[in-house]
């Protein structure tokens, strides 16, 4: 009888079912595509601050003291220690290698551009562009490309392997040069393949593929220092604590989190006589923004949360009040409080499953729509979410059906069946 | 017909012939609202959540970019002047920028030059407003900021070089030489570690070097920041104005993102908070089909229920979105001291678009169930099927 009452409600009145079905489906859907952005706003967010560049820095731990003004370096060119080209590519070898998008190694030197007879001394900056670099399986390519977005080339990007190189735009102004042209820097024949605009002492320099700037140096393999652009969670006390100084599982927590300073502990471990540590400017100031924002869109979340519970429940409560005079036929034929009660429960289950199970589909849809429109990159949402939010859904039907059922059960049938409060 | 809607009747007909006949419009309106005090307060309540999550979510959108900005400053100078071909810039220079900026930023400057410690390495000493580049770069991860004269900032890869054992320490540059004493030491993870930095008085007393490079962190929309950066051109003509790639375009991005994805957020609250009105009301509406039979088999033309529904629906939205624009206020300035420990401003503008947004929803969802009872007999409603 009471699996008899259920269907019939659904089959005879597919209107109103329909109407909070729908209800449930929407509230479900705007409930999980929020949570879906909410759980991934951090991630897609630290990809976009990483726009503004490395956020550590790798060095040789014997080094001398930089003696560099407006990117014009003074020191004896061979002077001070180099980390091992060949190490590089352990960077990716470490814990948190997902982690760490991209990283370029720089090797700046001073060359001399001869030009109609003229000789004038300029830094040549080596470095990667895109290059593919291999560590055991693994393939990536690694470069300025990456680490440094907003650098702009007009003309094309230099070859890794060749004797290309980029001219700075206020070098190019100055030398009169432009894409295409070819120059000549200690006594070696290049060729410009792009003017480089940065806004910065770049636009001074000439960058050129490593392999140039270490044989101009004449020591293969030499690179001065390293920045690496890696995804870190925003520092908090444990992060700032002495690694030295913690005891085990405190230290493997530490350890095992994308602190900036793990990460740096981590790279100096990876690289021979290397010294790595944060860029503050960069990694400080982005955990603070990130904070921020994961903390408005958690906040946002709750605000869709709260006023997609509320929506399911409007609806339920109404879909209930419209039915008063069932209860009192109900009621009428003798069922009991428990038995109307019951009754209301197992559709607004039902409805909540179905509900659940659509609006999480749609939901996942609707995120994946967002993000590709907003990020350009995949919201997924983890599966493991599928059960907590059929949960919830449940919850807030019932939740929101509850006054209604109890006030439905509670009126007098005469009343009820007359269409009167 | 119940006790309390006979006396209510009674007194409508006691009242009749005293009050003139207008007002019967606006006693069935407030009557409606008493007697069924449990659902109208349901619907009012839902009209003023709704009001209140758009309101709260119009103002972050419209505020956040402000907030975030903020953040954004922290990253520092955004704005570079230096001298035109590598000469020092101005002394004017920095009041000159200072007059442009109009507290809408920090101007600092920074004088450089190499100088020789005591046994002959070459070390950059840098001469700058501590004050300044406090709240310029507030990144720095400084012991102890310099107070007195003749006190240096060392940075922490200088400090063995020119100060092991944090004594006081000579440098000279061309011929002259400076006795400085470490205050603290200065911790950045990139050039400035390998620096010693001095106050602006002391440098150029010492060298005569005057600043090469303002730093400026100027705050506003990019369309502002590039207005600041033409008038500083026309200000300071003997210097080259740049902007910092690097964080305007960071920050352009990372703002451009998050206030997409709050406007993604903010569309989809305000429509679930506009159909949660839209089905509790027509709920209420479509439960009163025996007051609208009643008043149709009376008499009532459709107009005047029409008109009837219409200004039930138009108190009730504007009621509720009233009331929720100074809840919305409210939970917009709560988020702003919780989030970005600053209130957000509350923005007046938003309220014409909640106050329109609520009627709207109100009026359809009173004429769509009236439009639907329309059709019916009023003596099949009264009947009750």
């Amino acid at each position: 009888m009471f699996v008899r009452l259920v269907y019939e409600s659904f089959r005879r009145q597919k209107r109103r079912k329909l109407l909070a079905g729908a209800a449930i489906t929407l509230g479900v859907t705007v409930a999980t595509a929020m949570i879906a952005v909410a759980t991934d706003i951090g991630d897609k967010i630290n990809r976009e601050l990483r726009t503004i560049g490395a956020n550590l820095v790798v060095t040789p731990q014997e080094d001398t003291l930089d003696v560099e003004i407006g990117g014009v370096n003074l020191k004896p060119p061979s002077d001070g220690a180099f980390l091992n080209e060949a190490d590089l590519p352990k960077i990716k070898g470490t814990f948190w290698h997902n982690n760490i998008t991209a990283f370029a190694p720089m090797l700046p030197v001073t060359a001399t551009v001869q030009r109609d007879g003229k000789s004038e001394d300029v830094t040549l900056l080596g470095t990667y562009f895109a290059k593919p670099v291999a560590f055991g399986k693994e393939e990536f390519s690694t470069g300025v490309k990456t680490t440094y977005p907003w650098w702009k080339v007009s003309g094309a990007w230099p070859e890794d392997s060749s004797r290309q190189v980029l001219l700075g735009e206020r070098l190019a102004a100055r030398l009169g040069l432009k894409a295409g042209d070819s120059l000549s820097v200690s006594g070696r024949q290049l060729e410009v393949s792009g003017i480089l605009s940065t806004g910065g002492v770049e636009d001074d320099e000439v960058v050129a593929p490593i392999a140039v700037a270490q044989e101009i140096l004449r020591k293969p393999g030499a690179v001065r220092r390293v920045y690496v652009s890696a995804l870190t969670k925003p520092e908090d006390a444990l992060a700032r604590r002495d690694p030295k100084s913690m005891s085990g599982p405190i230290y493997d927590r530490w350890y095992c989190s994308p602190y900036p300073q793990s990460i740096a502990f981590q790279l100096a471990e990876a690289i021979p006589h290397a010294h790595a540590e944060q860029i503050r400017q960069v990694a400080q100031n982005e955990g603070a923004v990130l904070t921020r924002i994961e903390g408005l869109i958690f906040l946002v979340t709750l605000a869709a949360l709260f006023a997609s519970a509320l929506a399911v429940s409007a609806a339920m409560a109404t879909a209930i009040f419209e039915r008063r005079a069932e209860v009192g036929l109900m009621k009428a034929l003798g069922a009991g409080k428990l038995a109307v009660a019951s009754v209301f429960f197992a559709e607004a289950t039902l409805l909540a499953l179905f509900g659940g199970l659509v609006g999480f589909v749609a939901g996942g849809m609707l995120a994946h729509q967002i993000g590709r429109s907003i990020f350009d990159s995949q919201i997924t949402i983890a599966p493991v979410l599928f059960p907590v939010i059929l949960v919830i859904a449940v919850i807030v039907t019932f939740a929101g059906s509850a006054a209604a059922i109890r006030k439905a059960v509670g009126l007098d049938p005469v009343f009820a069946l007359r269409g009167e409060l | 017909m119940n006790g309390k809607a006979f006396d209510s009747a009674q007194a409508v007909a006691a009242n009749r012939e005293k009050v003139p006949h207008t007002s019967m419009f606006v006693r069935m309106l407030l009557r409606a609202a008493v007697l069924r005090r449990g659902r109208a307060a349901s619907a009012l309540f839902a009209m003023v959540v709704a009001a209140a999550v758009t309101t709260a979510m119009l103002n972050l959108y419209v505020d956040v970019q402000a907030k975030l900005r903020r953040e954004f400053r922290n990253y520092g100078a955004n704005i570079i002047l230096v001298g035109r071909d590598g000469a020092s810039l101005p002394p004017n220079a920095v009041t000159q920028a200072e007059s442009v900026v109009a507290g809408r930023g920090v101007v600092a400057p920074f004088a450089l030059v190499v100088a020789r410690t005591s046994d002959g390495q070459a070390i950059v000493v840098a001469g700058s407003d501590f004050e300044r580049v406090r709240q310029l770069d507030r990144w720095w991860s400084v012991s102890n900021w310099p107070g007195g004269p003749d006190q240096a900032l060392v940075g922490v890869r200088a400090l063995p070089v020119v100060s092991p054992k944090n004594q006081a320490f000579d440098l000279s540059f061309q011929g002259r030489t400076i006795h400085l004493t470490p205050a603290g030491t200065v911790h950045t993870g990139s050039s400035e570690d390998s620096r010693v930095y001095l106050s602006l008085a002391d440098f150029i007393a010492w060298s005569g070097v005057q600043p090469s490079t303002v730093e400026i962190a100027a705050t506003g929309s990019s369309e502002e920041i590039a207005a600041v950066m033409r008038r500083l051109e026309q200000a300071i003509p003997a210097a080259e104005v740049r902007p910092v790639r690097q964080i305007m375009e960071g920050e352009a991005r990372v703002l451009g993102k998050t206030r997409a994805t709050l406007l993604a957020a903010a569309a989809l609250i305000i429509l679930t908070a506009a159909l949660c009105v839209l089905s509790t009301l027509m709920g209420w509406v479509f439960d009163r089909r025996r007051d609208f039979a009643i008043m149709k088999a009376l008499g009532a033309s459709d107009r005047l229920l029409n008109g009837f529904f219409a200004a039930e629906a138009a108190a009730l939205g504007a009621t509720g979105a009233l009331v929720g624009f100074v809840l919305g206020i409210g939970i917009a300035a709560w988020i702003g001291r919780v989030n970005f420990h600053a209130p957000v401003v509350p923005r007046f503008s938003v309220l014409p678009f909640v106050l329109a947004g609520s009627m709207v929803v109100t009026l359809l969802s009173a004429i769509l169930p009236i439009a639907l009872l329309r059709r019916v007999q009023p003596a099949v409603i009264l009947r009750g099927e």
